[in-house]
């Protein structure tokens, strides 16, 4: 049930952004900034927690998912120290996630050339 | 002029009707299955990495890390944009669409040396994303604040 549940929410919220594609001049960069900015909003409101609690990985595998960890990081941090959790919180809770990605965009650097296209 | 704005509206209008909407359809179609199972196989990795003793900060990591290194995988083996060409937002929408917007172009610009090419342009796309991310996240911070600890 909870693979469903997975199923359905990642879906949507790729769907979303397809038809963001398809009907208007939105290029996918601009997408994924406009779908952490919504994340982080609703994380920040309380309800991408009930989506989260639903769909699982549907909803944090998502970049969308990525804004809520933003959201949930800097509340926890400004809990714990207070005004300057607003300037931590964030980064700290995004930071193994920005690091891996760093990482493997290197790795791969080093690695592999460009593919020819064709 | 008028009369080009007018040509350019019944162009615009002409390519409406004549593109498909089916091809619509069967993007959101594509984009649904393919982001759908990439959250599926997310939630699996969730669960598997759970038996362990993570904590559940780790296991979205470890998550993110099969999910990120997959796709640089896929990336520099020239499979992503094959896979990214059917999927569309099926595959940029997800964690791997940030992963490959950074994996891409640090391949794709290494020509250009390895500062300015290869790690500058790793962040076309992942800093704006990490810039209105974070100063979202600020707003959201500073309206918790208020309304924690101030009222």
């Amino acid at each position: 049930m909870d693979y469903i549940k997975a199923f359905i929410v990642g879906g949507i919220i790729c769907l979303i952004g397809q038809i963001l594609v398809d009907k208007t001049k939105l290029t996918s960069g601009r997408i994924l900034v406009i779908f952490v900015s919504l994340g982080c909003i609703l994380g920040g409101l309380g309800l991408y927690k009930n989506i989260v609690d639903f769909g699982g990985a549907g909803a944090t595998v998502p970049l969308t998912g990525f804004g809520y960890v933003l959201s949930e990081g800097v509340k926890e941090e400004v809990d714990k120290i207070g005004f300057l959790g607003i300037f931590t919180g964030g980064l700290k809770a995004s930071a193994g996630g920005i690091s891996v990605a760093v990482f493997f965009a290197f790795l791969s650097a080093l690695l592999f050339n460009p593919k020819s296209k064709g | 002029m008028e009369e080009n704005n007018k040509s350019k509206q019944e162009y615009s209008k002409m390519v409406d009707m004549v593109s498909p909407n089916s091809s619509l359809v069967m993007n959101c179609i594509k984009a649904f299955v393919v982001g759908g199972l990439i959250c599926v196989a997310g939630e699996a990795m969730n669960k598997s990495f759970s038996n362990y003793n993570f904590t559940k900060d780790e296991v979205s990591l470890l998550v993110n890390v099969v999910l990120i290194g997959a796709t640089a995988l896929l990336t520099g083996l020239g499979l992503f944009s094959k896979l990214g060409k059917f999927s569309g937002a099926g595959t940029f929408v997800p964690i791997t669409g940030f992963a490959n917007s950074m994996v891409s172009p640090a391949i794709e610009f290494k020509k250009e040396g390895w500062v300015f090419g290869m790690a500058a342009k790793m962040f076309t796309v992942a800093g704006p994303v990490i810039v209105y991310g974070l100063v979202t996240s600020m707003v959201v911070g500073f309206i918790y604040f208020v309304a924690e600890k101030v009222m």
